[in-house]
């Protein structure tokens, strides 16, 4: 199929930027990498009438290390990032990376992109919730911040308002003795995962200061406190995690066309399960 | 703002200036604007890596990027992967693996095998197989193709 | 069947060699030439406005907004399409009693499966056209849809052909013996089994499209097809749109990936043709991914409950089955649905010596995509059922798989005789497949590997299947029941002046290696390098007339008519030669593009100079001596229905059972199918098939609401084999050289679609045995994987 006519503009700055999204009454889409929206357009589920491309905005660009933070713009795509040395400050994020997608797709998809899309199986948004990241936003009324705990509100649904822009990423740097864990359950290599989980840990033995984003369960990435809660103290025994699994019950699991609700909820546990058990090994 | 922009990029080492209709794909124009039929769609949602192509130097999906997002850039094919012989020892190799039947994916798993060279990949079977992931051949077994990106690698480290 | 004893040991044999294909060149710097590539001047294009729903009735179309958009040149709906045309029907005078309605290109009252097409727009771009169907409004009346094939011939059940009384198709029985007596003999053990295999479908990478083009001042209709069989395109358009045969051209350039979808009728294609006649100007339509899905035919769905009798020595006294197939709201045209239940009747067991079989085979209409031939039509289900009831009952009884199978297995040396089915086979050789694949994978090492990993909580499995491949159909598949198929083909040599030769056949090339494996039989039997043969395929008015290439064909059929086409011309050249040299023609031979002396090998003339002579210098010949170097040659298969090939082949798994996920750790292919003429191609095809099987068996599969909707439209849904997950696969293979031809060779180009699901089926319960649990249906998805442990 073929996308459905729609205006094109390449603002030259955010400022710019702001002003066609404010003047078009919510009938613009901002484009980022394009790699999820364009498919949406290419099977006219999305019909946007005008295109704003950010590539030309220098406000979107760059990764820089702001004392213990890593800030990342927007636009970065995930090549960008997987090639820049200060990525090592962020070892989550690269050890993320190589299961998003395929390497076509990771030279154009972005961060912001991702983020701002908010798929509920697409890796960042958990990422970023287990990092505590900050996502910086702005719109008509000047910047503003959320934390990534925050800004995930339901399927394809954000904090951002249709005014506004996601400019930035600031994603705390690791610290030392500070641990992470990663796994997700694909049955293809590239394939948006049937469930996942990245882990974020300053102690192991027993688990402190733990932080666990799940995507790929339910209509957005999450973290449950409470499990969190549950694992922490402990040794992260399978013991330990069957004892804290039940706390999943927060999550409302959902089924689709490959795997039940049920099963979903399973996976959710075999994938920390394993991640966990890489991490403390 | 327009539905209609001029582009000017550079292709397969020439420069091409035309006036595109903004929604127009990036592999779209290229086979149908320019007249490179060699990049193919297979899905136009970015899954089965037929329209891979290299944009600044990257592979990319065809389908995914809009032509006037290339405005200023440039692109090469897989006709000019042969006119510049920068896809000499992959053809060889594909040729002797018989690494292609239809030879529908074949431009895209070429882009995407040779992104893969050429940044160094090692020759480790799984390695290649997880790369090349991104790029369906529905008559192939893979192997063979996997076989002749090995072949390259190893070649080029002299072995 | 006999003939010159010379050809395989030629001195410039090309046959059995690797050689690389001519093709590859092109296709390797992007200048293929597919039917999108096409770009015809006045060209415009077509979209189509589809039912979304399952079943309904056609109240109104407005087409009025539509009409009127940018760039729209015409808005047909399906009654101007159907005055345009005759109606097709899907039915075969051969296979008796079955029934299917009269089918236009678009629905004209009532649609019958979602994505059957309601009305065609033609504008100046497919996104214009596409802009217009969505300003098409289509009053529908939703009507009860029959979905389940298992619930499609209940009486309560909606009807989909008021006329027919039921949703009936087709049914047949099969008996050979006696099987409730052998069941019910004692020491008799009996398994039973219910099987499910998922709708899937063929997911060519080139979509299906086509190109076509009218001029009327010839009232020439050319048809560029993206597709496997352009003399019965041609006889199909020539029939329902009413033209004289002469006056339509089909044309198959380089065709991205057919696997039997491209071999039937669609409507939209249909309709490209009606559109370009009325518009007189070339239209293009080009299926877009979702069409693809909703509107490819699909493959499979069946349900087969069905038993093994086998002794406790292991001896298999009988197979009773009962199979249920839905094929969607028609009958395909013009090859039937009905064939893959028929084979699957007559494949089940084939390769066992069987004394008592039973098969039941029903096939019902139901409101869901069409299904059709595709790929190893029928194999996979019959070798599964087959094989799968023979692995359980190897459990039940306490005996090993390859033992039960040797038991079993037709002795190599009792061809020719018949299959329980009563199936005519010759030349296989199941005892030697079985027993090389059982060296190459090492089986005893692998079986001590599984016991090892078990210790260890790894669940590992090995399963095999022994299977025959149907291949070069003769008359008995189509065109015995009134299809405009040839089961011949044909090929022509001819001698160029410069010494060249060229070659043109009615098989098609699809990439399975078609043009390279003429060009090696050619030059080989012929005796010019290969570099000096040029092939012409797929196009109606420039080769001879033929069937194409489908039903593993190509080599076994068209590869002996060439062969045949090059010896009559090396015949004519050695004539000409004795009569220029002065010596007989038996004195003489032909080897690497210069006529030589047979005994010595010394060169006597070029074939440039003997070109040259007969074709400028004609005053040099004695009068009697035609000026011809040409020759055409035509074979079909006339001792058997079909040539059967076998193979075994053998899948090493590993499940996990914390996850249902199944990796495929290794496979292996024994495969006999006679003479190969470029093992390179046939590994790489077998290797190709093997995958598509591995698809069906654990990942591929149409998903439909109980509603009819298709839910999965993508290539992020609809998941198919990508490189990652697929094993190394290696292939060996036996040759037993068909005595049907003097080539020998058969088919090999759907024994791994055919075998690697029941392979892999067995493989998996193989791993899952230990644990109680077993899988029956197909495909195994890591939630149904799950579901059997949690039952087991």
């Amino acid at each position: 199929m073929k996308a459905p006519d729609f205006d094109y503009c390449r603002p030259g700055t955010l400022a710019e930027a702001l002003s066609l999204l404010a003047g078009a009454d919510g009938e613009a889409q901002p484009l980022a990498g394009g790699q999820s929206l364009m498919p949406m357009m290419n099977f006219r589920v999305a019909a946007p009438e005008i295109l704003v491309d950010l590539a030309g905005i220098p406000e979107l660009r760059g990764i820089a290390r702001q004392g213990d933070m890593l800030r990342i713009g927007a636009m970065t795509t995930y090549r960008e990032l997987q090639d820049d040395p200060a990525l090592q400050a962020v070892p989550l994020i690269a050890m993320a990376l190589p299961h998003i997608a395929h390497d076509a797709v990771r030279n154009r998809g972005t961060i912001g992109g991702s983020l701002a899309l908010a798929d509920a199986a697409a890796e960042m948004p958990a990422l970023m919730m287990t990092l505590n990241a900050v996502i910086e936003l702005a719109g008509p009324d000047g910047p503003r911040e959320v934390p990534a705990t925050e800004f995930f509100l339901g399927y394809y649904e954000t904090a951002c308002e249709p005014d506004e822009l996601l400019v930035a990423v600031r994603v705390p740097v690791a610290q030392p003795g500070e641990v992470f864990g990663f796994h997700e359950l694909v049955q293809r290599h590239g394939d948006y995962a049937m469930a996942g989980v990245a882990i974020r840990a300053t102690g192991v033995a027993p688990i402190a200061g733990l932080a666990v984003g799940f995507f790929g369960v339910s209509d957005r990435a999450l973290r449950v406190p409470a499990f969190e809660e549950a694992l922490t103290g402990t040794d992260g025994s399978e013991a330990a995690i069957a004892a804290a699994l039940p706390k999943l019950d927060a999550i409302e699991f959902e089924g689709d066309t490959k795997i039940s609700a049920e099963t979903r909820r399973h996976y959710a546990g075999v994938a920390l399960k394993r991640a966990l058990k890489e991490m403390l090994a | 703002m327009t539905r209609d922009a001029r582009i000017t990029l550079t292709v397969n080492g020439e420069e091409i200036s035309a006036v595109v209709a903004v929604r127009t794909n990036l592999v779209d124009f290229l086979r149908h604007d320019v007249g490179l039929t060699g990049s193919h769609v297979g899905c136009e949602h970015g899954v089965c890596g037929a329209c891979t192509l290299e944009l600044n130097g990257k592979a990319v999906r065809g389908c995914l990027t809009l032509a006037v997002q290339a405005d200023g850039g440039t692109v090469t094919t897989v006709e000019g992967l042969a006119d510049s012989g920068r896809s000499d020892a992959l053809r060889a190799a594909f040729t002797r693996r018989n690494a292609l039947q239809c030879g529908f994916c074949t431009p895209g798993m070429l882009a995407s095998a040779l992104s893969y060279i050429e940044r160094g990949g090692s020759d480790d079977r799984q390695a290649i197989r997880d790369h090349i992931s991104g790029n369906y051949c529905r008559c192939t077994g893979y192997q063979s193709v996997v076989d002749a990106i090995s072949d390259v690698i190893r070649e080029g480290d002299g072995a | 069947m006999t003939g010159p004893a010379t050809i395989f040991d030629r001195p410039n044999t090309y046959i059995g060699k690797p050689e690389p294909r001519a093709d590859a060149a092109r296709l390797l710097q992007g200048r293929g030439r597919y039917v999108d590539d096409l770009n015809l001047p006045r060209m415009v294009h077509a979209a189509f406005v589809r039912s979304p729903h399952a079943h309904a009735r056609i109240r109104a179309i407005d087409v009025t907004e539509a009409r009127a958009a940018p760039g729209v040149l015409a808005v047909y709906t399906g009654a101007d399409i159907a005055a345009e045309v005759t109606p097709y029907v899907g039915t075969l005078t051969h296979m008796a009693g079955l029934r299917s309605a009269p089918q236009y290109p678009l629905a004209v009252d009532v649609a019958r499966w979602q994505g059957e097409p309601l009305v065609m727009v033609v504008a100046r771009s497919r996104a214009q056209a596409e802009d217009a169907c969505d300003l098409i409004d289509a009053d529908l009346e939703e009507l009860e849809a029959v979905c389940d094939q298992e619930t499609a011939l209940s009486p309560d059940s909606p009807l989909i052909h008021e006329e027919f009384g039921s949703n009936l198709a087709w049914e047949r029985l099969v008996e050979a013996g006696d099987v409730d007596t052998a069941f019910a003999a004692p020491g008799v053990t009996v398994v039973e089994r219910t099987f499910r295999f998922g709708r899937h479908t063929g997911v060519t990478l080139e979509s299906r499209g086509t190109v076509c083009d009218y001029d009327p001042s010839e009232n020439q209709l050319t048809m560029y097809y993206s597709g496997q069989a352009p003399h019965m395109m041609q006889v199909i358009l020539s029939k329902h749109l009413g033209l004289p045969e002469e006056d339509v051209r089909v044309i198959s350039n380089d065709v991205g990936g057919s696997f039997g979808i491209k071999i039937h009728t669609y409507g939209d294609e249909i309709a490209a043709a009606v559109a370009a006649r009325m518009l007189r100007r070339p239209v293009k339509f080009i299926a877009d991914r979702m069409e693809s899905f909703m509107t490819d035919i699909h493959a499979r769905d069946h349900v087969v409950t069905a038993r093994i009798g086998v002794t406790a020595e292991g001896n298999i006294v009988g197979i009773d089955m009962d199979d249920l197939t839905g094929i969607g709201p028609f009958s395909m045209y013009p090859r039937t649905s009905a064939i893959e239940c028929n084979q699957v009747l007559n494949l089940t067991g084939a390769p066992y010596a069987l004394q008592n079989y039973r098969a039941r085979g029903r096939v019902v209409f139901q409101n869901k995509m069409l299904m059709c031939q595709y790929r190893a039509v029928g194999h996979p289900i019959a070798m599964a059922v087959a094989d799968g009831l023979l692995e359980e009952a190897g459990r039940a009884i306490g005996m090993d798989p390859v033992a039960l199978r040797k038991k079993n297995l037709m002795a190599d040396d009792s061809y020719p005789r018949q299959s329980a089915s009563g199936m005519k086979l010759d030349d296989l050789s199941h005892q030697k497949a079985i027993t090389k694949l059982t060296e190459i994978m090492d089986y005893d090492a692998l079986r001590t590997d599984q016991a090892e990993a078990r210790k260890r909580g790894v669940y590992r499995g090995i399963g095999l299947v022994s299977m025959v491949e149907v291949t070069n159909p003769s008359p008995m598949f189509y065109g015995i029941g009134g299809a405009p198929i040839a089961s011949q083909d044909g090929a022509t040599a001819r001698l160029d002046a410069g010494g060249a030769l060229h070659v043109a056949s009615s098989i098609t090339e699809q990439g399975q290696g078609t043009n390279a494996i003429l060009a090696q039989i050619a030059a080989g039997v012929f005796g010019v390098p290969i570099d000096r043969v040029r092939v012409t395929t797929g196009d109606t008015r420039n080769v001879p007339y033929g069937g194409g290439t489908w039903a593993s064909r190509g080599a076994g059929i068209g590869g002996e008519a060439m062969l045949q086409a090059a010896h009559a011309l090396r015949d004519q050249v050695l004539e000409v030669a004795g009569t220029l040299l002065q010596t007989t023609p038996e004195a003489l031979d032909i080897r690497d593009g210069n006529v030589v002396d047979a005994g010595t090998g010394a060169e006597r003339m070029t074939l440039a100079d003997l070109a040259r002579t007969v074709y400028y210098r004609g005053n040099e010949l004695p009068s009697d001596t035609k000026p011809e170097l040409i020759a055409t040659r035509h074979y079909r298969v006339t001792d058997f229905p079909f040539v059967f090939t076998n193979g075994a082949m053998a899948a090493h798994v590993e499940v996990d059972i914390e996850t249902g996920f199944v990796k495929v750790l290794h496979f292996w292919a024994v495969e006999d199918c006679g003479r190969v003429i470029n093992p390179m191609l046939v590994d790489e095809q077998v290797r190709g098939g093997v995958v598509q099987g591995i698809g069906g068996a654990l990942y591929e599969e149409c998903l439909y609401s109980p509603e009819g909707q298709l839910l999965n439209t993508t290539m992020a849904d609809y998941i198919v084999p990508m490189a990652a997950e697929m094993p190394d696969i290696t292939v060996a293979h036996i040759e037993t050289p068909s005595k049907t031809s003097v080539l020998g060779a058969k088919g090999a180009g759907e024994a791994g679609t055919g075998g690697a699901p029941a392979a892999i089926l067995n493989a998996v319960n193989d791993a899952l045995s230990p644990l109680g649990a077993s899988l029956w249906q197909m495909p195994m998805t890591p939630q149904r994987v799950l579901t059997a442990l949690s039952e087991g």
